[in-house]
C-alpha cells in the first residue's frame, strides 16, 4: 500500500451509555434516546446533582459481559471486582469489533491493537488512595495507560504489537489515524484500533473545577448550551490491508480515506476563537483523503457543548465548508463526552453512518448559535447516500484531529 | 518487531538527567511560565528546546513524545486534594496539566508548532512507540523534521510505591527527558544515523535476546565484530542485570561495554537517555554503536547508530 491510500474498515465494537453493543447504540440512536441520567455507579458527592452518561452496567455485570470468569488471571491480583473499568469496556468494544470482522484464520495475520485513554486504571488508583498510602498494591497496579491495552491484547490473543496514545480528548482519533499507518507501511495485516475511558471521580471533579459541566442535560451546538456531559464507553474499529479484506467474506464497503492531526498551539484548555486547529486537521484530512469540501455528506462533530468549543469548532466549519455545508451532529448529545474513548465511539457512527446511510440527530438542539450560518441535524435520517464523513476529535493541549471515512468505490 | 528500519538522522539531542542536574531553566524559560510547570514539563521543555537550538531549527515539523507515566506531580496533587477536600472547592490548575499529552502540548504552544503532535503511553515502550511514529512520518515525509522525546518523572508517591513493588530494592530510581531531533536526509551537523531499532516484548531466553540483537545487525548487512562500543542498561539489580552480561560476553567480547544508568536511574522511558549517549559516542568519533536496554525484562528494545560520512 502506498502513502494516503485508503485502508480498510472491516468491523466496529462499541459500548456506551446507550448500548453494550453496536445495535443496542444504533437502536437508541434511531429513537432518540439519550444515555444521560443521575449518577447510578460512580461513588462521588455528585451524584444527583451533576447528570453524567454511564455505561448502563456495575462492574460484575461488566465483567460477564466481557466474559472474564471469577478467576482472572493476570497482574490484577487473579480475581474478579478488581479489574479496571476501562479495561473492561476496552475489552468488550474490542471482542465485539473482532467478531464482526469475521477474519477468517486471524492466527495467520499479523495483529496488532493501538488503544487509548485519558486516565488509564484511575477508577482502581481512586479506590487504593481512598484506603490511605497503605492501599492494596494491586488496585494501583492498573494506574498506567498502557496497562489496559496489554491486558486487552493479551485476551484476544493479539499478538505482533500493541500500543497505546493519550492526546486527551482526541486520543481515539489518533490511534485509529496510526493504527491505518501501521498497515499501510505493510507492519501489520490487521489492527483493532479506537479508545476506552471509564468514568472516575478524578475527571468529574476536574471538568467540575473548569466549570464547563452542564447541570442539565447538554445541548451540542444550542446558542443557549451550557457544558458538556461527561460519558464512558469504548469504541474499535478494525482496521485491515488489502489482503486481508479480500479475504473477508462480506465485503467491507467502508474505508479510512484520511486522517490528519495538528495541533492549536493556543492554551492548554481552550481552543482558539477561530479553531485553527480544528481547521488545520479538517483541512488537512480532506487534502489526504483527495475531497473537496462539497465531498463530505455527514460531519460527526466534536460538539462538546461547552462555549468555547462549539464556537471554535464551527468558525472553522464555516470557514473551510462556506458556502456549502454538509449535514452535521453531535453523538455526544446521546453519549456524553467520553474522553479518551470519544474518537473510537464516534468513528463507529461514522462507518455505520457509511454502511447503512445514516444521519444521526443532534439531541435538545432549539436555538441556532447566532455566529454560525448553520444548524445541525435534529431527525435521524435514513437512506440517505452518504459517500464520506469526517469525524472530529479536539482535545486539551491543542491536540486536534480529523478522520475521514470513505464508501468504497465499486 | 523492526521499529526503525529505513535509517534516520540525529540532528541534535539533549538530555536532562538526575546524575547531570538541572539545567538553568531561567535561560531557556519565562520565569512566569518556569513556576506553572512541574518538573516532568520544565524538564521535557527545556530539554526539546535546547534540542532545538542545537539544531538551528525555530520548529520542528511534527513533535512525538512518550511517556509512561505522564504528569504524576499534578496528577497526585489533584487527586490528594479531591480526597482531603472531599470533591468540594477545588483549583482546577494540576487537573488541567496533569494530562499525558500535557509536555508535548506545551512545547507546541512555547514554539506555536501547529503541526502533528502525538503522546504515546505505552509503559516500557512509551518512547520506542513514539520513535516508530517519527519514523513513519519521515518515510511518509509528512514531515522533514519530527522533535521525538521519551520523559518521565519520579513524586515522593510514585517512589513509595514503585519501592512497595520491590523495583528499587537493588536499581535505583530514576527519571528525565532526552529529547532528539529526526530527519529523513543527513546534513553537514548530524550526530549520527540511527540506522535500525527492534523491540521485543517478554523474550523468554537469552537466545531469543541475542536472535533479535542479531537480526537487526543483519538487516543492517553487519556482524557483531563491526560494533565498536555497546551501550547497555544495566541498573544494579543482579538478576536483570544478568542477561547484559551474557549478551555481550557472548556476542561482543573485548568490546567497550558503557552503562547509562548511573546517570539517569531506572524509569521506563529511559531508554531514550541510553540513546543520547549512543548519539554522542558516535559524534565524538566512534563508527557504530550498539543499545541494549530492557526495562524489568519485559520491554526489551535495540538501536543500532553510526558514523554519518561527512
Amino acid at each position: 500500500m502506498t502513502k494516503g491510500s485508503p485502508v480498510a474498515v472491516a468491523g466496529v465494537g462499541i459500548i456506551s451509555a446507550i448500548g453494550n453493543n453496536v445495535r443496542e447504540c444504533l437502536s437508541a440512536l434511531e429513537n432518540g434516546q439519550a444515555g444521560m441520567d443521575d449518577i447510578a455507579w460512580l461513588d462521588t458527592v455528585y451524584r444527583r446533582k451533576i447528570p453524567v452518561a454511564e455505561v448502563k452496567a456495575s462492574n460484575s455485570r461488566l465483567e460477564e459481559l466481557a466474559g472474564v470468569g471469577q478467576h482472572i488471571d493476570g497482574p490484577a491480583g487473579g480475581r474478579a471486582g478488581l479489574v479496571s473499568r476501562t479495561a473492561l469496556l476496552s475489552l468488550i468494544a474490542a471482542r465485539e469489533a473482532l467478531d464482526n470482522a469475521a477474519i477468517p484464520e486471524l492466527d495467520h495475520w499479523r495483529t496488532g491493537i493501538v488503544s487509548a485513554n485519558t486516565v488509564g486504571g484511575m477508577d482502581r488508583t481512586e479506590a487504593f488512595f481512598s484506603r490511605g498510602p497503605r492501599g492494596r498494591l494491586r488496585q494501583v497496579v492498573q494506574h498506567e495507560c498502557g496497562y489496559s491495552t496489554e491486558w486487552v491484547a493479551d485476551r484476544l490473543g493479539i499478538r505482533h504489537y500493541q500500543t497505546t496514545i493519550s492526546t486527551a480528548c482526541s486520543s481515539s482519533a489518533n490511534a485509529i489515524g496510526f493504527g491505518a499507518k501501521l498497515i499501510r507501511h505493510g507492519i501489520l495485516d490487521v489492527v483493532v484500533a479506537g479508545g476506552t475511558d471509564a468514568l472516575t471521580k478524578f475527571t468529574l471533579n476536574g471538568f467540575n473545577a473548569l466549570m464547563i459541566l452542564d447541570s442539565a442535560w447538554c445541548k451540542p451546538f444550542d446558542g443557549e448550551r451550557q457544558g458538556l456531559n461527561l460519558g464512558e464507553g469504548a469504541g474499535y474499529l478494525v482496521l485491515v490491508s488489502d489482503a486481508v479484506a479480500a479475504t473477508l467474506s462480506a465485503r467491507s464497503e467502508c474505508v479510512l480515506s484520511g486522517y490528519a492531526n495538528a495541533n492549536d498551539a493556543y492554551h492548554q484548555t481552550a481552543s482558539s476563537p477561530d479553531g485553527r486547529g480544528s481547521w488545520l486537521a479538517m483541512k488537512t484530512a480532506l487534502e489526504r483523503s483527495g475531497l473537496q469540501p462539497a465531498d463530505i455528506d455527514y460531519i460527526n462533530l466534536h460538539g462538546t457543548g461547552t462555549q468555547n468549543n462549539d464556537l471554535a469548532e464551527g468558525t472553522a466549519i464555516r470557514r473551510l465548508f462556506e458556502p456549502r455545508y454538509p449535514k452535521m451532529s453531535s453523538t455526544k448529545s446521546f453519549t456524553g463526552h467520553t474522553l479518551g474513548a470519544s474518537g473510537g465511539i464516534e468513528a463507529v457512527f461514522s462507518v455505520l453512518a457509511v454502511w447503512h446511510g445514516f444521519v444521526y440527530p443532534n439531541l435538545r438542539f432549539h436555538t441556532p448559535m447566532p455566529e454560525l450560518p448553520f444548524v445541525p441535524e435534529i431527525e435521524f435520517i435514513r437512506d440517505v447516500p452518504i459517500r464520506h464523513v469526517m469525524s472530529n476529535s479536539f482535545g486539551f493541549g491543542g491536540n486536534c484531529s480529523s478522520l475521514v471515512f470513505s464508501k468504497c468505490q465499486s | 518487531m523492526p521499529i526503525v528500519n529505513q535509517p534516520v538522522y540525529i540532528r541534535s539531542t539533549a538530555c536532562i538527567s538526575p546524575q547531570r542536574g538541572e539545567p538553568d531553566y531561567r535561560a531557556l524559560l519565562d520565569p512566569k511560565l518556569i513556576r506553572r510547570m512541574s518538573r516532568i514539563i520544565r524538564m521535557g521543555a527545556a530539554a526539546a528546546l535546547t534540542c532545538l537550538r542545537e539544531a538551528g531549527v525555530a520548529a520542528p515539523d511534527a513533535i512525538v513524545t512518550g511517556t509512561a507515566y505522564g504528569c504524576l506531580e499534578d496528577t497526585g496533587r489533584f487527586l490528594n486534594s479531591m480526597i482531603e477536600r472531599n470533591e468540594e472547592l477545588l483549583q482546577p490548575a494540576s487537573f488541567i496539566q496533569s494530562t499525558h499529552n500535557t509536555v508535548g502540548a506545551q512545547i507546541a504552544l512555547l514554539l506555536q508548532c501547529t503541526g502533528y503532535n502525538n503522546t504515546f503511553v505505552h509503559r516500557g515502550f512509551s518512547f520506542e512507540s513514539a520513535l516508530l511514529d517519527a519514523a513513519l512520518l519521515l518515510a511518509d515525509e509528512e514531515a522533514a523534521t519530527v522533535l521525538v522525546g521519551g520523559i518521565d518523572e519520579i513524586t515522593g508517591t510514585s517512589y513509595a510505591l514503585l519501592s512497595r513493588f520491590g523495583l528499587y530494592r537493588h536499581a535505583i530510581a530514576g527519571e528525565g527527558a532526552a529529547f532528539f531531533l529526526l530527519t529523513a536526509r543527513p546534513s553537514t551537523y548530524d550526530y549520527a544515523r540511527l540506522d535500525g531499532v527492534h523491540t521485543f516484548y517478554k523474550p523468554s531466553t537469552d537466545e531469543e535476546v541475542r536472535q533479535e540483537l542479531i537480526s537487526l545487525l543483519q538487516s543492517n548487512d553487519l556482524a557483531p565484530e563491526n560494533i565498536d562500543v555497546v551501550i547497555t542498561g544495566n541498573n544494579g539489580d543482579e538478576q536483570g542485570d544478568r542477561v547484559y552480561r551474557e549478551i555481550v560476553g557472548s556476542l561482543f567480547p573485548g568490546k567497550v561495554n558503557l552503562t547509562y544508568k548511573q546517570l539517569s536511574g531506572e524509569y521506563p522511558t529511559s531508554a531514550s537517555c541510553g540513546l543520547w549517549m549512543a548519539a554522542h559516542q558516535v559524534q565524538s568519533g566512534v563508527g557504530r554503536v550498539l543499545l541494549y536496554n530492557h526495562y524489568l525484562g519485559i520491554y526489551h528494545s535495540v538501536y543500532l547508530l553510526s558514523h554519518v560520512a561527512k
